[in-house]
């Protein structure tokens, strides 16, 4: 089996092969959605949960549909506030979810380590959609499939992420995905917002932005998370917009035909400017075009011999 | 490892079972008009391909051909042990109202040919579709028939049948191996 | 009855012995050593192959009684400390309510001499509920029973209430042990902060949080010349201002504890909430720097913080779960690996465990001489066991420890002169 473990909780724990048999696998399943009839067999009569402690749209549609498209029965459980103030634990929440024969949870929570908890006491496969500010690992492997359909080869590549580096799972997943494939990886953004310590995951640090985009293949930008931050990380947006934001002067810094990512959603005028969002080097609606065939490859790779 | 038991079909008479097969698929559909071959991966695809090749050779006509992959299609995902790459699915063509010729290597027990039925039909509503096999080896679990047959083989379940072919030509042949792989 | 403990290696950091030899107790008080000859009427503990200790002392632990007893009580606590070879511990006021009142102190005392297996002396609150706010009725509750005051679990945050603390405490000549944790810098973290922390994408208590309030300390020391002792010491640059400090002659003295020594915050790595403590397991240079600490006398007491929690406290997302490491029954094993390991002598090891804690505090210096309390701890320093939560005697399972199999337990205590044998041996 190519996914050795019956959960995919971080890309820490996939190692190169692994992820370029999801890739490639993910590359087939890009076919079935361009067809009239979206949908192909495989996980009929499997029953997929989404269990979102955090609101995400975006996210929880691409896993819906990636189910949906093999025939799954997919149900999404938002967990409202008020179920956690009546006092329901996550795992006996996810228990009850088991009494039911899910075969499939997928797991988005606000704390870092939620999915394992989950992973180590069900049955049931765990995919984490992301928790707190550890991983969010399909995401990186839809990035990853993107630059591949436009780049070719990881090896050698230079990546530049800009953003809100410590408060960001999609970074963290990015950075070890990255590396594992081979390329170069730049963090970028004020020091408030580099975490200590991510050196060691393989990221060069970058505290100005005209540097870290010189000759870079791609750039990541990453969303300023409004909600998720506390205060004084740094003085306001205006100054951000204009020390790190990706405008058409930066973009051309980058190597020619460079890629423009985000994973969404686009705070326009503030990270990214809408002509760079929207120009010919953005690829942010490929990535989620990708997301939805990542999924179902990710699905479809988990269930393999797991009855 | 699996033992070789026979050797049942050496090069030319597997060259000369395909230009028979070419033949009948032209006879059986009077022609050419609105016919495809369509190759279920993996052994099926370069037959499709000699098929077409031959046709070619018949009527002068380049008859369109793809290539299905079944895997998204087997009703047998999470009880298999093995695990089974994707392929892709290459069908430039339209499916719709086209006289469609399935081909595949080895027609066993018929879930294949099953699945392969599920995935073309997802892709349009071919006006027929008829499957032609190099080897029918029996043992069918399903109401499914071959209607272009290269040669009848009967073999024991616990055989298994592997159909070689060289892509540019070289040592083609059909053997009987002495252990069942699964399908 | 008179008892005999025979033929044991006796260490005494007091007057710095390390002998063979026999120790008699009768009516509760040690009244000869050396050769002896059984005594008629006598109990006779064979104590060869062991060392024979002063009672250890554990000046820092939270007994969760009265108000949290569902996660320990005053019975359980000490059974379990027994277990660990203490015979005195210290229990700090983060109670429900606060002890920091003489009616609390004196509930205690009480409870702990009905019910406790081992000595209890509270440790009253700095300030009225612990807020930082104003200052307890410290010569009452010194009256009561209380040898020091700390509002552990907190630190003191207004620089000018410390103060005011250092000096109304030196009034009475008291010591006031402070948890230093600048809250502005910790706020919301649950593990060091560092690389393990970014890479499981955890909030980090930085080693600045800690540092930042030791040097508050003691310049506040410095400042009033009051007693000032430093609980839970974990950083390297803890460590630092207070070997200056002591340089500079100010009156302070300082305590680690096992965790600190013993694990590293890569033990995170898994999201384990047995592992989740405050102050945080640092790194690879922070538990160095605490054993270089130890070793050269900058840090004087080794202490169990013992915080017992229920189990199912412990079952929950990362940051949910509380901070605290059940310590009673690993502390005297752990400690026993610096001497194992040549880090620290015996004698050493057993002064941070006896003579200091009670220095600290303010206390008579324990002893094995002749007239002194019969409070005894005898330690097989050979025997191997792997330590197992099934088999904790506190309420508490949360131990760090499962599955490390130490060399060194403690095998019987004795206390007033009753031999208590420790539970499973």
């Amino acid at each position: 089996m190519p996914l050795k473990n019956k959960d995919l909780l971080s890309i820490e724990d996939l190692d190169r092969e692994a992820i370029e048999h999801i890739i490639t696998t993910a590359e087939s399943f890009k076919e079935v959605s361009t067809r009239d009839i979206k949908k192909v067999p495989a996980l009929r009569g499997k029953t997929i949960i989404n269990l979102f402690y955090e609101p995400s749209t975006r996210t929880r549609t691409s896993f819906e549909l990636a189910g949906k498209r093999l025939s799954a029965d997919v149900l999404n459980m938002s967990v409202s506030t008020s179920s956690v103030v009546k006092g329901e634990t996550l795992l006996d929440t996810a228990k009850n979810i088991e009494a039911m024969n899910s075969d499939i949870i997928i797991l988005r929570h606000p704390m870092s380590g939620a999915p394992a908890i989950l992973a180590s006491a069900l049955k049931s496969s765990v995919i984490n959609a992301g928790d707190g500010a550890h991983e969010h690992p399909t995401q990186a492997l839809l990035d990853l499939l993107t630059i591949k359909e436009h780049l070719g080869a990881t090896d050698g590549l230079k990546v530049a992420i800009v953003g809100d580096i410590s408060h960001s799972r999609v970074a963290r997943s990015n950075i070890l995905c990255l590396k594992k494939m081979g390329a170069e990886v730049r963090v970028c953004g004020p020091a408030t917002l580099i975490p200590k310590g991510i050196e060691d995951m393989g990221a060069e640090v970058y505290y100005r932005s005209d540097d870290a985009l010189k000759g870079v293949d791609v750039i990541m930008m990453l969303r300023i998370q409004m909600e998720r931050q506390g205060k004084g990380l740094f003085p306001g947006v205006r100054e951000y917009a204009r020390l790190f934001g990706l405008n058409h002067e930066r973009v051309k810094l980058a190597k020619e035909g460079v890629l423009i990512m985000h994973p969404g959603p686009i705070n326009r005028g503030v990270e990214i400017s809408p002509e760079v969002a929207d120009g010919p080097y953005s690829v942010i609606l490929e990535q989620v075009t990708n997301g939805v065939a990542v999924r179902m490859a990710v699905l479809f790779l988990l269930s393999e011999g797991r009855a | 490892m699996s033992k070789v038991k026979a050797r049942i079909m050496n090069r030319e008479a597997i060259e000369r079972a395909l230009v028979r097969i070419a033949h009948e698929i032209l006879e059986r559909n009077k022609g050419t008009n609105d016919l495809a071959l369509v190759g279920i991966r993996t052994g099926g695809v370069e037959l499709a391909r000699r098929l077409a090749e031959n046709i070619k050779k018949i009527e002068g006509v380049d008859v369109p051909m793809g290539a299905l992959d079944v895997t998204m299609y087997r009703d047998d995902l999470t009880r298999r042990k093995k695990h089974l790459p994707l392929g892709k699915t290459d069908i430039n063509f339209p499916v719709d109202e086209t006289k469609i010729v399935l081909v595949d290597d080895v027609l066993f027990t018929g879930r294949t040919i099953r699945a392969a039925l599920g995935g073309l039909m997802d892709l349009g509503r071919p006006q027929h579709i008829q499957l032609a096999v190099l080897i029918d080896r029996g043992h069918k679990e399903l109401p499914i028939t071959a209607d272009y047959v290269g040669k009848n083989v009967p073999t024991s379940r616990k055989e298994a049948v592997k159909v070689v072919l060289a892509e540019g030509g070289g040592e083609d042949e059909v053997l009987i191996l002495a252990e069942e792989d699964g399908e | 009855m008179a008892l005999l403990i025979q033929n044991g290696r006796v260490i005494d950091p007091a007057r710095g012995l390390d002998e063979v030899m026999d120790i008699l107790v009768e009516d509760g008080r040690i009244t000869g050593s050396g050769k002896l000859s059984k005594p008629n009427k006598a109990e006779v503990v064979d104590a060869t192959g062991k060392l024979v200790v002063p009672g250890l002392i554990d000046m820092h632990c939270h007994l969760r009684e009265p108000g949290f007893e569902y996660k320990e009580d005053i019975r359980s606590g000490t059974l379990a400390a027994s277990a660990g070879g203490f015979t005195t511990v210290c229990c700090m006021p983060n109670t429900k309510p606060v002890n920091d009142n003489r009616s609390v102190t004196e509930y205690i005392i009480k409870e702990a001499v009905r019910h406790g297996y081992c000595r209890v002396v509270p440790i009253g609150a700095i300030t009225k509920g612990s807020e930082g706010l104003e200052l307890s009725e410290m010569g009452d509750l010194s009256e009561a029973g209380c040898p020091a005051f700390s509002d552990d679990g907190r630190p003191v945050a207004n620089a000018e209430v410390m103060r005011r603390a250092l000096e109304y405490a030196k009034t009475f000549g008291l010591t006031i042990i402070s948890h230093c944790e600048d809250t502005a810098l910790s706020a919301g973290g649950v593990m060091n902060e560092g690389t393990v922390s970014t890479r499981l994408g955890l909030k980090g208590i930085p080693a600045a949080a800690e540092e930042v309030m030791v040097a508050r300390d003691i310049a506040l020391a410095r400042l009033t010349g009051g007693r000032l002792h430093i609980a839970h010491v974990s950083t390297e640059g803890s460590v630092s201002l207070i070997r200056q400090a002591k340089r500079d002659g100010i009156g302070v003295t300082a305590e680690t504890c096992p965790h600190y020594f013993s694990l590293t915050d890569e033990r995170l790595m898994g999201y384990n909430t047995l592992f989740k403590v405050n102050p945080p397991l640092r790194t690879a240079r922070d538990v160095e720097a605490v054993i270089e600490g130890l070793t050269d006398g900058t840090i004087d007491v080794i202490a169990t913080d013992h915080a017992p929690h229920a189990a199912s406290e412990k079952e929950v997302e990362f940051d949910l779960a509380p901070f605290g490491i059940s310590g009673f029954e690993t502390a005297l094993a752990l400690s026993l690996q610096l001497a194992h390991n040549n880090r620290l002598s015996l004698m050493d090891l057993l002064a941070k465990l006896t003579v200091n804690p009670a220095h600290a505090l303010g206390m008579e210096p324990p002893s094995l001489n002749d007239g002194a309390a019969a409070d005894i701890t005898i330690i097989d320093p050979e025997l191997v066991r792997t330590f197992e939560a099934s088999s904790m005697l506190s309420k508490g399972k949360n131990t760090a420890f499962a599955g490390f199999t130490l060399k060194g337990w403690p095998v019987a205590t004795v206390i007033g002169g009753r031999v208590c044998t420790t539970p499973g041996r």
